[in-house]
């Protein structure tokens, strides 16, 4: 599908390697150690499931459009709310940087390829298995469970048999993201090209070392918090059974210590990517690289101290709800320096206004404003009224949609050409840019105004005064669905029949991949290491 | 490019005046409630102070960025300069923010503690989160001892679009809480089965609900009033279902109130030797069924296939060979049927629920009457024939 088959290197390996020429058709696929076919399926997976999680969200929204229960019974409701969160994380965003990792990883530091290929293969073949359990869980008896993706205890023990297929599925794509981090580390560390120094490295690169290191201290916390719900479930263990000796505020506090890490696995990465495109379509530097690097190191550090303050109503001590109340604004700052950082980039920069820096300063502005919905959040008191409505729906849809999302069509727009040899078409892009703007802040700036007023999250029926917003977010989704379908009609037929891209079809793109590689990439890239001035 | 940006802001400024103008407009919510308690009062405070500020430092930030999107761009010429860091930009936009956040964060802090300060009520309610609806009882103060189970009342007809939502529909409760205007009240909570959480937003309280843990949390309404909210953490499938009603009247009227509601208490006191006829238990077994059971075993008996069990005659049961198993063990499930075992069996299983699902141990929830009508009306409905079960064979099998 997308890169190009170097036979004229395959040749040499055959002598060596005694297999005879490249597999064709899906055995290319199942077997693939190379980065680039690997990158690609990661991003087709996610691609796939985010039109999955988004017909969920399409039926939630279809729900709530009026008072009352017209299409779904609560009880499917909340397993739409909770299979929509977690395939959306685990299925859509996680492993589309992912591919992003793997296509440009390589590339950007003068490496043949990840350290581990073999384990970068099973790293994603783990993917669709446990996307299937997820699916199926739909329909096993009892039906997927509908706990949220927050799956508190002991809300989780009542659940069917579909509680264990989601507790499967979340091991195995834990045991994909540790490995896949291992892998990510290991290259970065190892494999740079002599002269690329950790601080030469493109952005993208460190924000995605850092990431790597957050996966590999989290997700084995979220094993032990399922695995905990598996043995209370079904081998007698009482972790999150108070008349057994247990709390059910201990899943809450390791949950979360996950959690929140986990949010900005799914951040740094696309602030590495908008670090790449924003300097590219400016044609100036991106500011303040070492900063850059600091805050990012920060606001990861700072992670691991924030948990919390999704508990701030289980009723902590004043001396917990303070601390981790200082601890969350803290993570401001950094944050702060970045947005900064990426507005100093363009200030007096020569700009340009491709899809790729549309969505990258649509980014710039949500991802922002959802930052400030999160400042609000983060002052406890406040939070006493806005948490579990609303309001907290708003704000995360804002940094992971409006942020990671648009960071990763940014990404897409912007290394297409060197990933398929083709240009997209600039003039859907666009049109796909504006209409998922505009019904994005239609589906979620209002959505805001429902927390405030009192509308609780997770619920399939609602008072009538909370109407009128509740059809506008409707409507919203439902034109934002719509308009993905723009993007995949420009994917396709670009892949299958766009304009030849040039080598360097964007002229303040500076690193290894577009200084020196040919559009597209080859297959093999980097088979001896770039000399680096 | 400029009259595009034009055009579109011009649409976008239209629209927001459309809406405005609207009727509808004023039906639409766009902050907080309004306060009725000081803490309440401090909150939508502090989020207008903060909502300022956030507005205008995004104000500011994007005011330069969309500066550099008209000057800086390249079709108009711009040549890109190569600066690229500035040691001292990075300090002052590192250390201004730090200092507006130690700012905000002062009037918070007072708040937290003042919130979390539960000492010396005038009254003390438990409020326990049940799946799905709240029971409260006075433990300390005036009304002690008065305890309730408060239900969503609007009709299911409402939910399901055969008749008009009143302004109240998902708000409403059978029995609401009463509380005195101008006294701190301190609300314990707990739950009875999974995590719940106690929500008014006009009090400007909300406090989670624990299975087997204590919490509390305390208000001071200080004007009269009815006042609404809802659980606030997923419980299940009727989670939307199960709001909060909170009544605030003058002490006059919350002594009289105190003063009814003892009374009733005492006459209704049952007489748990009383023998009932089997059509006085049916009766009234009906309503206890309407208001506990429905929501599961449904107005059928069916119940739902693979979920919940069917309590009428003749039904096969579609469970996991694991409940079927254990339902047999306890003498439950007999022939098909369900209801047709030993009595001892059905008033055990309502009594202590089955843990691990969602059946509810209702020894807790209701009296022995209200127990001993619903068994009797469920084995006498739905072609099952069972005859009657007394109240006092209910209490003689609680330990």
């Amino acid at each position: 599908m997308s890169a190009v088959l170097d036979t004229h290197g395959h040749a040499a390996h055959d002598e060596h390697h005694g297999h005879h020429g490249p597999y064709g058709g899906i055995m290319r696929w199942i077997t693939t150690t190379n980065h680039k076919d690997i990158g690609t399926m990661y991003l087709v997976f996610a691609g796939f499931m985010f039109f999955v999680g988004g017909v969920m969200a399409v039926l939630i929204r279809a729900e709530l459009f009026e008072p009352g229960l017209q299409i779904i019974v609560p009880e499917f409701y909340n397993q739409l709310v909770t299979m929509h969160g977690l395939i959306m994380i685990f299925g859509a965003i996680m492993p589309a940087f992912v591919g992003f990792a793997n296509w440009l990883i390589p590339m950007q530091i003068g490496a043949p390829d990840m350290a581990f290929a073999r384990l970068n293969n099973f790293s994603f073949w783990l993917l669709p298995f446990a996307a299937s359990l997820l699916i199926i869980s739909f329909f096993v008896p009892g039906g997927a469970p509908g706990v949220g993706w927050t799956m508190y205890a002991p809300l989780t023990m009542q659940m069917g048999v579909g509680m264990d297929f989601m507790i499967f599925a979340i091991h195995l794509m834990g045991m994909s993201s540790i490995m896949g981090s291992i892998n990510i580390i290991t290259t970065i560390l190892n494999m740079r090209a002599p002269g690329m120094t950790l601080m030469r490295m493109p952005m993208f690169c460190w924000t995605w070392l850092i990431t790597a290191y957050l996966l590999v201290a989290v997700m084995p916390v979220l094993a032990g918090a399922v695995t905990m719900t598996l043995t209370d479930r079904h081998f007698g263990t009482s972790f999150f059974n108070a008349a057994g000796g247990g709390d059910p505020v201990l899943y809450q506090h390791i949950f979360w210590f996950f959690g929140h890490p986990e949010v900005y696995v799914i951040a740094l990465p696309a602030f590495g990517v908008i670090s790449q495109v924003i300097p590219a379509f400016s044609r100036k530097p991106l500011f303040g690289y070492a900063s850059m690097v600091y805050a990012t190191s920060a606001i990861a550090i700072l992670s691991f101290m924030v948990w919390a303050h999704h508990m701030y109503t289980v009723g902590m001590p004043v001396a917990a709800q303070l601390f981790f109340m200082y601890s969350t604004t803290l993570i401001a700052i950094p944050t702060g320096v970045k947005v900064f950082n990426w507005v100093a980039t363009m200030w007096r920069g020569s700009l340009s206004f491709e899809t790729p820096m549309l969505f990258a300063i649509g980014f710039l502005l949500l991802f922002t404003l959802g930052g400030f919905s999160g400042l609000v959040l983060a002052l406890a008191p406040i939070d006493i009224q806005l948490q579990d409505t609303y309001y907290v729906v708003a704000h995360f849809h804002y940094v992971m949609v409006a942020g990671a999302m648009f960071s990763a069509f940014a990404g897409i727009y912007f290394w297409l050409p060197k990933w398929t040899g083709r240009m997209y078409n600039e003039t859907l892009g666009k049109w796909h840019f504006w209409l998922t703007m505009i019904f994005f802040n239609m589906i979620f700036f209002v959505q805001h105004f429902l927390g405030l007023a009192g509308m609780p999250r997770r619920i399939a029926d609602y008072n009538p005064e909370f109407t009128t917003w509740n059809q506008i977010s409707s409507i919203g989704a439902f034109g934002f669905a719509l308009a993905q379908l723009v993007f995949l009609y420009n994917l396709i037929s670009t892949i299958r029949s766009g304009a030849k891209a040039p080598d360097k079809p964007w002229e303040g793109a500076d690193s290894l991949e577009w200084t020196h590689l040919p559009t597209p990439a080859p297959y093999h890239s980097f088979e001896t290491p770039p000399v680096l001035k | 490019m400029a009259s595009k940006w034009a055009r579109t802001g011009a649409w976008w400024i239209a629209g927001v005046i459309g809406m405005v103008l609207s009727g509808r407009a004023m039906a639409l919510e766009w902050n907080l409630q309004p306060p009725v308690t000081p803490i309440a009062a401090e909150i939508l405070t502090l989020h207008n102070y903060v909502m300022l500020l956030v507005i205008v430092i995004f104000v500011g930030v994007f005011g330069v960025m969309f500066y550099s999107v008209f000057a800086h761009r390249k079709s108009k010429g711009h040549k890109a300069a190569q600066f690229h860091e500035n040691t001292t930009a990075e300090i002052l936009w590192t250390v201004i923010p730090a200092i507006i956040l130690v700012v905000i964060a002062l009037p918070a802090t007072k708040t937290v503690i003042w919130q979390k300060d539960t000492s010396n009520p005038d009254l003390t309610i438990k409020a326990t989160g049940y799946q799905w609806k709240w029971g409260y009882e006075y433990v300390q103060g005036e009304g002690k001892g008065i305890h309730f189970l408060s239900t969503l009342s609007t009709p299911q007809d409402e939910i399901v679009g055969n008749a008009t939502k009143d302004a109240h529909y998902l708000l409403e409760v059978d029995h609401p809480l009463v509380v005195p205007v101008n006294k701190k009240v301190r609300m314990l909570t707990t739950a009875g089965d999974v995590i719940h959480s106690w929500w008014v937003p006009a009090f400007g309280v909300k406090q989670d609900a624990f299975p087997g843990i204590i919490r509390d949390t305390w208000f001071r309404a200080t004007k009269t009033g009815t006042y609404r909210g809802q659980c606030a953490e997923l419980c299940g499938k009727n989670h939307a279902f199960m709001p909060i009603v909170v009544k605030v009247v003058a002490q006059d009227q919350y002594d009289a109130w105190v003063k009814q509601h003892q009374e009733q208490v005492a006459s209704a006191a049952e007489d748990v030797n009383r023998k009932w006829s089997l059509d006085e238990l049916k009766a009234q077994g009906e309503k206890v069924y309407a208001a506990n059971c429905v929501a599961c075993h449904q107005a059928t008996g069916m119940g739902i296939p693979g979920t919940f069990p069917p309590i009428s005659a003749g039904n096969p049961f579609q469970a996991s060979p694991q409940m079927l198993k254990e339902l047999e063990d306890r003498g439950f499930y007999k022939d098909g049927k369900i209801v047709m075992g030993p009595v001892e069996h059905h008033v055990d299983i309502v009594l202590h629920g089955i843990p691990g699902t969602a059946m509810a141990a209702f020894g807790k929830q209701l009296s022995d009457t209200e127990i001993a009508s619903v068994i009797t009306y469920e084995r006498n409905s739905w072609g099952n024939s069972g005859g009657a079960v007394q109240p006092a064979e209910v209490k003689a099998l609680r330990k």
